[in-house]
């Protein structure tokens, strides 16, 4: 059944998106920043893996948590001492200025690390398992487990913890949360921090799947959109189903299409789904 | 009627560069006015009405694309031209129509991915397109002077309709209710004003000139590919032009296409492995200290941000 095996290939792929996006839609959620930069973040966790694998020799699985902290220190700093200066100011602003540094944080990364592919080949290789009919390969399924649990321990971070509670009284209403003993700002650019170190992670835990090359980020990017955009904005099951959207309609419109329209046939979604539902499939808003 | 002459002595000056300068000097002109035709375009949709557009790109590529394709079925270089704007405009309306509903983040988002999908499409297509391969355009029979002297002026005369487009738009009755809409939406629409209509016909003015802007672009380097023609810095270029001038100001986008043209060229030079960067640290910089642009003033902004 041909039909079983694409199904399975896109909820798989579904748990990773859900992954690349989660920190994004934080961010655009809490903070309404949309950040152009998480297409980098992405990359840059991705080549934490790389050279923990092969200058330390370590498992790709277990420097995610090294990327992510690393990416949270970029992430904070960046919001703590540039984005938060503008970050009351209108869309135009702070996009531009997402933009700016973008470009900049992507030059640097192609004079470093140069343009070309480069790739984590595990020693041994992780193989495969067939339920059934459906073959399923151990590295992805490996990758979407652990997506899916850091998605969930941010879930748990946001519903359960102080810290959590505060960051959604701030997407609830800024001021309301300043009025209740809150640092705003503070708050803010640990927000951005916790997005950044989503991204890391999710871009070392792909290392293994996806080539690495700084030219990437933009395709990391525009998932991160048509994902946020299909489940809604700001909330992690939103994210989730979007992800996972995405992923069978990638994967069922390579069967049908052919893979070269993927792209195409999901940002057309994006713009219908925009045109016609604004606040995703899920239609729910916040972090609640 | 200031406005005017500063414009008419503004084109007329600018006309004589073919007396001064050598071919490298009519090509930094020819791309001064391509850059003016594109924030003055922006500047109707992001400026007058307040909608943060980042579909510049998507109406440059298309026009480029509908022109080069007519031009390869040996339709008349200057009937395609005006074929290319007339297809960026009936785009910008339908598509209009469909997301100009949206605000902030959800419209500039929507917006930035047309050029996305314009780009797939055309390297889907490739028995119209070319695909990746590109496209070739006919080589015209002149000299390399005489050809740089036709284009030169060709954007010059669009540069010159699309400020009058700009002018008489100001002192119209549209160019009134966008600047409503642009302070207050809801309020607009409570006095009366079809904001629907007008914001697709705002978006409309801002594709036509640059949908021919990318007409003339095709014809003028000959070959056109989809990364090139639908980069999505054609996108924000504009705008960080409009930015460096002062957004919603009249002669603004004009003086930002220049100084930012010179910055470019300049960095180019120097810095060929980080231009992006330096680009983005432009755009940082611009965005912390100098967010009214040149001509903006502080008052201004405050109307801007409502």
């Amino acid at each position: 059944m041909i039909y079983l095996q694409v199904l399975a290939n896109g909820v798989v792929l579904g748990g990773l998106y859900a992954c690349i996006a989660v920190g994004f839609s934080l961010v655009w959620g809490v903070l309404n920043v949309i950040n152009l930069l998480h297409g980098s973040f992405i990359v840059l966790g991705a080549y934490v893996a790389f050279f923990s694998y092969h200058l330390l020799g370590l498992h790709p699985f277990l420097s995610a948590p090294l990327a992510g902290m690393l990416l949270f220190v970029l992430g904070f700093g960046l919001q703590g001492a540039i984005i938060n200066r503008v970050v009351h100011a209108p869309v135009l602003m702070t996009l531009t200025l997402t933009f700016g540094l973008d470009l900049l944080i992507n030059n640097a990364m192609l004079v470093a690390f140069k343009a070309d592919y480069r790739k984590i080949v595990l020693e041994p290789p992780l193989g495969s398992i067939a339920l059934g009919e459906v073959i399923l390969p151990l590295d992805r399924v490996a990758v979407m487990v652990l997506a899916l649990l850091l998605t969930l321990l941010l879930y748990q971070l946001l519903r359960l913890s102080r810290l959590g509670r505060a960051i959604v009284a701030m997407r609830m209403d800024h001021d309301a949360a300043r009025l209740m003993g809150i640092n705003v700002m503070r708050m803010s650019a640990v927000t951005f921090g916790i997005g950044a170190f989503m991204a890391g992670a999710a871009g070392s835990l792909l290392s293994i799947i996806y080539p690495i090359s700084p030219l990437n980020s933009t395709l990391f990017l525009g998932k991160a959109f048509v994902i946020c955009v299909l489940g809604g904005l700001g909330s992690v099951p939103g994210a989730m189903a979007g992800g996972v959207v995405l992923g069978l309609i990638e994967s069922f419109s390579a069967l049908w299409l052919g893979p070269e329209y993927a792209v195409t046939v999901s940002f057309v979604l994006l713009i219908v789904i925009l045109a016609v539902r604004p606040t995703g499939l899920l239609g729910k808003r916040g972090f609640e | 009627m200031r406005d005017w002459a500063i414009l008419a002595a503004g084109v007329t000056l600018f006309a004589l560069l073919p007396l001064l300068g050598g071919n490298y000097a009519l090509r930094l002109g020819t791309i001064f006015a391509m850059y003016a035709v594109l924030a003055l375009s922006w500047n109707i949709i992001g400026g007058l009405a307040g909608y943060p557009s980042f579909a510049t790109a998507a109406f440059f590529g298309l026009g480029a694309y509908a022109s080069a394709i007519l031009a390869g079925k040996s339709v008349p270089m200057l009937l395609a031209w005006a074929a290319a704007g007339i297809v960026a405009a009936t785009f910008a309306v339908v598509i209009g129509l469909a997301i100009l509903h949206l605000k902030g983040h959800y419209f500039a988002i929507a917006s930035l991915v047309l050029a996305e999908v314009l780009r797939e499409l055309t390297n889907s297509f490739a028995d119209l397109t070319g695909g990746g391969m590109g496209l070739n355009l006919p080589v015209l029979r002149w000299t390399v002077g005489q050809e740089a002297q036709f284009f030169f002026f060709a954007m010059l005369v669009l540069v010159a309709l699309t400020m009058i487009a700009v002018l008489l738009l100001r002192r119209s009755t549209l160019g009134f209710a966008l600047r409503c809409i642009q302070q207050n939406e809801d309020a607009a629409v409570m006095l009366g004003i079809g904001a629907r209509g007008c914001k697709a016909v705002a978006f409309m003015l801002s594709a036509v000139f640059v949908g021919i802007a990318g007409a003339i672009y095709a014809s003028w380097v000959h070959y056109i590919e989809p990364g090139d023609v639908f980069d999505v810095l054609y996108s924000v270029k504009p705008l960080v032009m409009v930015l460096i001038g002062g957004i919603g100001t009249l002669f603004g986008p004009v003086i930002g296409a220049a100084v930012f043209l010179l910055l470019e060229e300049a960095v180019w030079r120097s810095f060929l492995t980080i231009h992006a960067a330096v680009l983005g640290g432009l755009i940082v910089l611009l965005v912390l200290f100098l967010p009214d642009g040149m001509l903006g003033s502080r008052k201004a902004r405050l109307v801007w941000r409502g």
